[in-house]
């Protein structure tokens, strides 16, 4: 089969009418990891702040390849594959740790935190006598058979990494824009790393990307925003990209006049639904906020960065096979919080993640329309909210954020070889 | 400590497995008491002293609020739990409550599904004497399922 055919028909040349395809081909994911996990794109891997001290390390993965985040002696951090140059073996099997070096356990090849090989066991052989037995080939030069190290790009304390050596540089890739949006979180104070949560999701993973690119559904499956006051429709608000609307930012700053119910046309909006315990949403406003309430960044294509009011996370998107992907949250803090200001974040982190009080959801009706993907061929689905075209808003009533990182997809995915 | 206290922490540990398996929130709540903790952790923060939970309740107000959101807000697929627990482990006493701990696992079953392992793990319990019988002031669930299955949506 030759790549193109593999593409679902798209009804239209626009992309407010998704095929169901494009979340169900097999060989359409394995074209997607190409594309865009191991060429041309910037993936998140981790934080400064988790290998802080030389000989750190971290195991996480760049689309479905293993790969692992170090700090060497020197302070700087490097990224490389988590596959022994010998026999291909993923010889890291710790999450996370320190270590001089690292040893691939299967014939002993050893590795610097760089990724440099620095030995091989018999290399010169076994001397018996005056003969030699066996070894490497005279030409074995081991300076060529490191791992694989990928380009890295550290800003702000985020790190990301790229197999791509030819990338276009990690500014260029947000642009300016979607950049303001990332300074504004990571502006190169020092992160506390606060710890992780882990869900396994039954759905493709350009899914999770769509729901952060989504604010028609908040106030509508997250009845407890709206319960709660969190979500008005009088917030306001605004939807920036890129210049080629791979990547988003939904931002909103908590509306503050009149009777919420007067501008929430929401059933499930109850004004006099109290909390029995206040503490959930005991807000303190941040000065490095300047003004939003809530900016949801989604990095195409890894990972969403989070600022709900008071608790800051990013949500890391790794694909297992077209139909489901692991989702990976790291929340953080910054050194300088005092207590109370850790402690707020922590509880406000109820209400998200695998059991948040408005996140457990989305991973349940993304597991609910991947069923009906597989099971419905020649479907699709339909984005029109706000309009068929896309561009910037000043409005969350509008599904301009997918229409956008479809027609990005389109770019790249219909591209010739 | 002896036979008694371990029979009664034992019954507290059935009471507590029959309510959420029962879908019984409102015995649930009642098993706590007013200032107590509820956590659920992943190993990896638990054994790393990384302060994150899956879910941090401070107070059994909380634990309502929680109850709320099960009843009223929280979107999800409709599964049953089964929980089976360990023996307790008592560890020590003193004026703040009794220290003990047991092994769980907790089965899911989603409508017309196959059951499925859901939740491994351990409690790490504080539990106080009351004019109403022992309470819980402190349940930290420790779990070794650290890739929760796409939800978690009911107390553990």
């Amino acid at each position: 089969m030759t790549p193109t055919t593999a593409l679902p028909p798209w009804a239209s040349e626009g992309t407010h009418r998704i095929p169901f395809g494009v979340y169900t081909d097999e060989q359409l994911h394995q074209r997607e990891l190409q594309r865009f996990f191991y060429q041309g794109h910037w993936c998140y891997v981790g934080l400064e702040v988790e290998v802080a001290e030389p000989g750190d390390f971290k195991r996480t993965s760049i689309g479905e390849r293993s790969v692992i985040m170090t700090r060497s002696a020197d302070g700087e951090i490097h990224v490389v594959e988590n596959v022994c140059a010998h026999r291909g073996m993923r010889f890291c099997r710790e999450r996370h740790g320190r270590a001089k070096n690292f040893v691939c356990p299967y014939h002993q090849w050893g590795y610097g935190l760089d990724g440099s090989l620095k030995g091989v066991p018999f290399q010169r052989g076994v001397r018996k006598g005056d003969q030699v037995h066996g070894g490497m080939p005279a030409d074995f030069n081991p300076a060529e058979h490191g791992l694989t190290r990928l380009k890295v790009a550290r800003r702000g304390g985020a790190v990301f990494a790229s197999f791509d050596h030819g990338v276009e540089s990690f500014e260029d890739y947000l642009g300016p824009t979607i950049l303001g949006y990332y300074d504004r979180l990571f502006n190169g104070r020092p992160l506390k790393l606060l710890g992780y949560n882990r869900q396994h999701i039954p759905g493709n993973w350009k899914l999770m990307q769509e729901n952060i690119k989504d604010p028609y559904h908040p106030g509508l499956l997250h009845t407890w925003f709206v319960t709660f006051g969190l979500w008005r429709a009088d917030n306001e608000s605004a939807l920036k990209m890129d210049a080629r609307h791979r990547h988003a930012a939904m931002i909103s700053t908590r509306g503050q006049a009149g009777e919420a119910g007067q501008v929430t046309a929401v059933s499930s909006f109850k004004s006099r639904m109290q909390l029995n315990d206040p503490r959930f949403l005991d807000i303190v406003p941040e000065p490095w906020w300047g003004g939003p309430t809530a900016v949801m960044t989604t990095v195409f294509p890894s990972v969403i960065l989070q600022q709900q009011v008071n608790s800051v996370s990013t949500r890391q998107i790794v694909p297992d096979g077209h139909g489901a992907f692991f989702f990976e949250w790291t929340h953080f803090g910054f050194a300088d919080d005092d207590a109370a200001m850790t402690e707020r974040r922590l509880r406000q982190a109820n209400l998200f993640g695998p059991a948040g009080f408005v996140s457990a959801d989305d991973g349940e009706v993304i597991e609910f329309s991947q069923q009906a993907f597989d099971s419905t061929p020649g479907g699709h689905t339909l984005a029109e909210l706000g309009g068929r075209d896309v561009g910037d808003t000043g409005h969350m009533v509008t599904e301009t954020l997918i229409r956008g990182m479809y027609r990005y997809w389109r770019e790249v995915m219909e591209a010739g070889e | 400590m002896n036979a008694q206290t371990l029979y009664e922490i034992a019954q507290l540990h059935a009471d507590y497995a029959a309510a959420v398996d029962a879908g019984d929130w409102d015995a649930w709540v009642a098993l706590f008491t007013e200032d107590c903790v509820y956590r659920i952790v992943p190993r990896e923060n638990f054994e790393r002293g990384l302060p994150l939970a899956t879910l941090a309740f401070d107070s059994r107000a909380m634990l309502q609020d929680r109850v709320y959101a099960i009843r009223e807000t929280l979107f999800h697929d409709p599964y049953y739990q089964r929980h089976v627990v360990g023996l307790p482990r008592l560890l020590s006493q003193d004026d703040a409550g009794l220290r003990c701990e047991a092994n769980y696992a907790v089965f899911r079953t989603k409508l017309s599904q196959l059951s499925t392992v859901f939740n491994v793990g351990r409690y790490l319990d504080r539990v106080v004497h009351t004019p109403a019988g022992w309470r819980f002031a402190e349940r930290v669930c420790v779990y070794d399922s650290e890739m929760i299955p796409n939800s978690l949506i009911y107390p553990i």
